[in-house]
């Protein structure tokens, strides 16, 4: 396998769209020749070696391409678009759109990714050591067919509307997920070994979702059907088997409903529901009160400005109807 | 205003009855002229197709929902845009291209006049606006009649002065050039949650039939004398069996005869045939019933078509059907779109994928172009895809490719997944016929102007028309491979406009001066339809009457059509 080594030699001024660096167009270049693909910044067009130093050269087939990429990447977006074979190794972060589309072949990014990673992705594999943002593995916007096919595995966090629209294929989040997690689903696994935040396959109608921490709200359309023993990363355990999402339609297969599936954990299921509620009545200390009254002494604060101080200052997330009570309060 | 000369060119022209002699065609002042001066300038043209500028008539192009499906479809744009170049501006989209992109396609194939399908009147600035930011094509709309109150009204109470006063109105305020009728009664219904899936399913409330309502708009059609006839989407659309309403609806029309001043010789013009043509009684035993449909067109010669045929794309179906939009939406559990159109119609969208693996689509396939080959006389008969609907309208040189080539036909038909099924389900595998490039000229430039009741402006080469010429790379005795013809189709070697070179090798040079076709019928307003318009509007509209017409700026280049009623 060649390999081709790109080190971003300086940081660009806008965002650098990439979409050229893929095995599929480096295959068959000299280092040269790779430098003079395009890249886009703005509304003009650069070339790559404006902005990369290549050295080696790409493989005879995209296949045999392996292209690793060092220096401060976090403004390039759609590296590896649309690549169906090859490698990408990124040392750093990238930005948006990385692994689009993604056919085949194996994209590693070390650092972060952001939002639109992987979207609309057919095959191959690809593996975040870092978080992800929104929209991973999502489908375009207005599409209907997310990911169809091929693993992304991220080791961190990733953010919400994770897998709207999945088909097939299969997500692993190491961390926690934000909210809209499998919307619309219709097919594919999705795995997050942290909690996930809630409207957990809102729409779904076909596919699996382990949560194994804890899913803080479960939606009011899913039904808790029962336990069931599933086999996970190869050793069998039992879980909580709810389904959904009963607002949907859903197909039939040998005279039975199919329905998308949430596996949480048995043990944790009992405490899906009840968690979030609990969080609800959390109320501020008279110690933590005195000061938020210190804090806006003789000034009519926003609830906005009140809500934002409590969560900066005690981390407490309170509803806004919450604290417009607990400035009447304080008036008073 | 600059001459040209194309010399030698093989001209295919219905008008003039050139069937691929050598001729010269001569343009002068924006017009076709018997000779031009030497200082004209020489285009030649030899070993190469000469046809007049195609004229389309039905495609959805602009307005509302169109505009609708552009919004909800960011999908159907990804990787298609263009950036501004030296003449053009940015397009893109592939099924609901932006109205720019649609007027540089359809030049570039070498269409110069478009008709826009359906207008909803309550909306009618907004078609115009559309067709006002579409460069180069001339366009008319043609604004629903088939659900509209105030006609129900007048014709159930057998009121055809009302009728007419009430239509000639619409079209002067709307600016529009012909009666459409979509699903006559059936979008009404929708609005009871039901439809008219037959001729004599009476609407609620109305209490009127789809057989009253074509019947009268028909009526009333010739006793204006319009340039177009009824134009009509019938009821049922898209369901297996569906070909008797649409010979019911054809019924309608036998024997009546044409009345008129501009050399039009059909009384109804049934649009995207194909979507009404189909036999079984459900999705398994779904065949073609194209034979039948067919043959009660070549024996009743007032009435003309458009195929509507399948290119097998992914596409947007959009209509003023409402029912069947929904009914789409529950087979293909796509994305829905829907609308009530006040007093006048309903609408509806959905993508759609015509997959050439499913039988369904397959057939769908063949039958339009069954439609084609075995419909008789190509003055009446023209090739459409419904754009958007049964396929996007940059597809019109595969279709002439199919209609031409029988062995691109038997390639197709072999290469589909259920082979076997779809040639059991059609008779397209035993049809041979292969049209000549004059069949071709005949049923998207002669036939639809003779239908619009243009023919003495549009769609010939003969002197004194608009100089609407279009010169392709492609020689008919010289064909080895059916993808030349639809590759000369695609991009025209010259594409003139009134005059004017906006189309060079392919590539738009000339933003041409377009126009906007609409017909002044000139029948007087009288007092019972004039209080009733205002009436409906005080009840019932959402809008106050003076916001409702499309005024003059809106048409800032107005071609119209006037018409003597009396």
């Amino acid at each position: 396998m060649d390999i081709v080594k790109l080190t971003l030699t300086k940081v660009p001024e806008l965002y650098l769209e990439a979409e050229n660096i893929t095995p599929d167009h480096f295959a068959g270049k000299t280092a040269q020749q790779i430098g003079e693909l395009h890249v886009h910044l703005g509304n003009t067009t650069a070339k790559i070696s404006d902005y990369f130093t290549v050295e080696g050269k790409g493989g005879a087939t995209a296949a045999d391409t392996k292209i690793i990429i060092s220096g401060p990447t976090d403004k390039v977006k759609y590296i590896g678009m649309k690549m169906t074979a090859g490698e990408i190794e990124v040392q750093g972060n990238t930005d948006m759109y990385t692994a689009a589309w993604m056919a085949g072949g194996k994209i590693h990014v070390k650092g972060n990714v952001d939002s639109f990673c992987a979207i609309g992705m057919t095959g191959g594999e690809f593996i975040v050591d870092g978080n992800a943002k929104n929209y991973l593995a999502a489908s375009y916007r207005g599409d209907w067919r997310g990911m169809q096919g091929g693993k992304v595995i991220v080791k961190g966090n990733a953010g919400s509307d994770t897998a709207t629209f999945m088909n097939g294929g299969t997500i692993d989040i190491g961390g926690n997920v934000d909210v809209h997690l499998g919307t619309h689903a219709e097919g594919g696994k999705i795995i997050v070994r942290g909690n996930a935040k809630g409207r957990v396959g809102g729409q779904m109608v076909k596919g699996d979702i382990f949560v194994l921490g804890q899913v803080e709200r479960m939606m009011p359309t899913y039904i808790l059907k029962g336990e069931e023993e599933v086999e996970l990363d190869g050793k069998k355990q039992m879980f909580h088997v709810w389904i959904g999402d009963m607002g949907e339609r859903h197909g039939k297969r040998k005279g039975e409903i199919i329905y998308g599936k949430i596996y949480v954990p048995s043990g944790k299921a009992e405490a899906a529901a009840p968690a979030a509620r609990a969080e609800r009545k959390k109320k501020l200390t008279d110690k933590q009160l005195e000061q938020v009254k210190e804090a806006f002494k003789g000034q009519e604060p926003t609830v906005q400005q009140v809500r934002t101080y409590i969560y900066d200052t005690f981390d407490i997330d309170m509803k806004p109807m919450q604290v417009s009570r607990l400035i009447d309060g304080l008036k008073r | 205003m600059s001459e040209y000369i194309i010399k030698n060119g093989k001209v295919y022209d219905p008008k003039t009855g050139l069937k691929g002699d050598v001729a010269d065609v001569c343009i002068k002042d924006g017009k076709i002229a018997d000779k031009v001066s030497n200082k004209a300038k020489v285009i030649d043209a030899k070993g190469k197709t000469v046809m007049a500028g195609a004229v389309e008539v039905h495609a959805h192009v602009a307005g509302p929902k169109v505009n609708e499906g552009r919004n909800y479809r960011p999908e159907d744009k990804l990787f298609t845009y263009k950036p501004t170049g030296k003449n053009t501006r940015m397009s893109g989209g592939f099924s609901i291209p932006t109205t720019f992109k649609t007027g540089y396609e359809y030049a570039r194939m070498g269409y110069t006049t478009v008709m826009e399908a359906a207008m909803p009147p309550l909306y009618a600035r907004h078609v115009h606006e559309e067709i006002k930011d579409t460069p180069i094509i001339d366009e008319g709309a043609f604004p629903v009649f088939g659900n509209n109150w105030f006609v129900f009204e007048y014709l159930k109470n057998n009121e055809m002065d009302n009728v007419c006063a009430y239509i000639s109105w619409l079209l002067k305020t709307t600016k529009g050039y012909a009666i459409k009728i979509v699903n006559p009664g059936g979008s009404e219904a929708w609005g009871w949650g039901e439809n008219c899936t037959t001729v004599n399913d009476p609407v609620p409330y109305f209490d009127i039939t789809p057989a009253e309502i074509v019947k009268g708009l028909l009526t009333a059609n010739e006793k204006m004398g319009l340039p177009h006839s009824i134009h009509i989407h019938s009821n049922n659309l898209g369901n297996p069996g569906n070909y008797t309403t649409t010979l019911d609806t054809l019924k309608i029309a036998e024997g009546v005869k044409p009345n008129n001043k501009f050399g039009r010789e059909q009384v109804l013009h049934h649009t995207h045939v194909q979507f009404h043509s189909y036999k079984g009684d459900s999705w398994a035993n779904f065949e073609s019933g194209a034979k039948e449909i067919a043959d009660y067109f070549n024996k009743n010669k007032n009435m003309t078509m458009d195929l509507g045929c399948v290119t097998l794309d992914e596409t947007t179906t959009m209509t003023a059907d409402g029912p069947f939009e929904h009914h789409l939406t529950s087979l293909n559990h796509l994305k829905w779109a829907n609308v009530d159109v006040e007093l006048e119609t309903s609408s509806g969208i959905v993508p759609y994928v015509y997959d050439p693996n499913i039988k369904v689509c397959a057939i769908q396939w063949a039958i339009g172009l069954e439609l084609g080959l075995l419909a008789k006389d190509p003055m009446r008969t023209f090739i459409t895809t419904d754009h958007p609907n049964a396929g996007p309208f940059t597809r019109y040189p595969r279709i002439m490719k199919w209609l031409m080539s029988d062995k691109s036909r038997q390639a197709m038909l072999k290469g589909f997944k259920n082979s076997d099924k779809v040639i059991a389900a059609t008779n397209l595998a035993s049809i041979d016929r292969e049209l000549t490039l004059y069949e071709i000229a005949q049923m998207t430039r002669a036939g639809p102007a003779k239908s619009l009741g243009l023919y003495d402006t549009f769609g010939g080469l003969a002197p004194g028309m608009d100089a609407d010429v279009v010169v392709y790379d492609l020689n008919e005795d010289k064909i080895k491979d059916a993808e030349e013809i639809e590759k000369a189709f695609s991009a025209a070697d010259y594409v003139f406009k009134s005059g004017t070179l906006v189309v060079e090798n392919g590539e738009v040079i000339n933003n041409g001066n377009k126009r906007t076709l609409w017909v002044d019928a000139k029948v007087p307003m009288n007092e019972q339809v004039e209080r009733d318009v205002q009436m409906k509007f005080l009840k019932f509209y959402s809008m106050n009457l003076n916001n409702y017409e499309v005024s003059n700026h809106y048409v800032p280049n107005p071609y119209v059509i006037e018409v003597d009623s009396n």
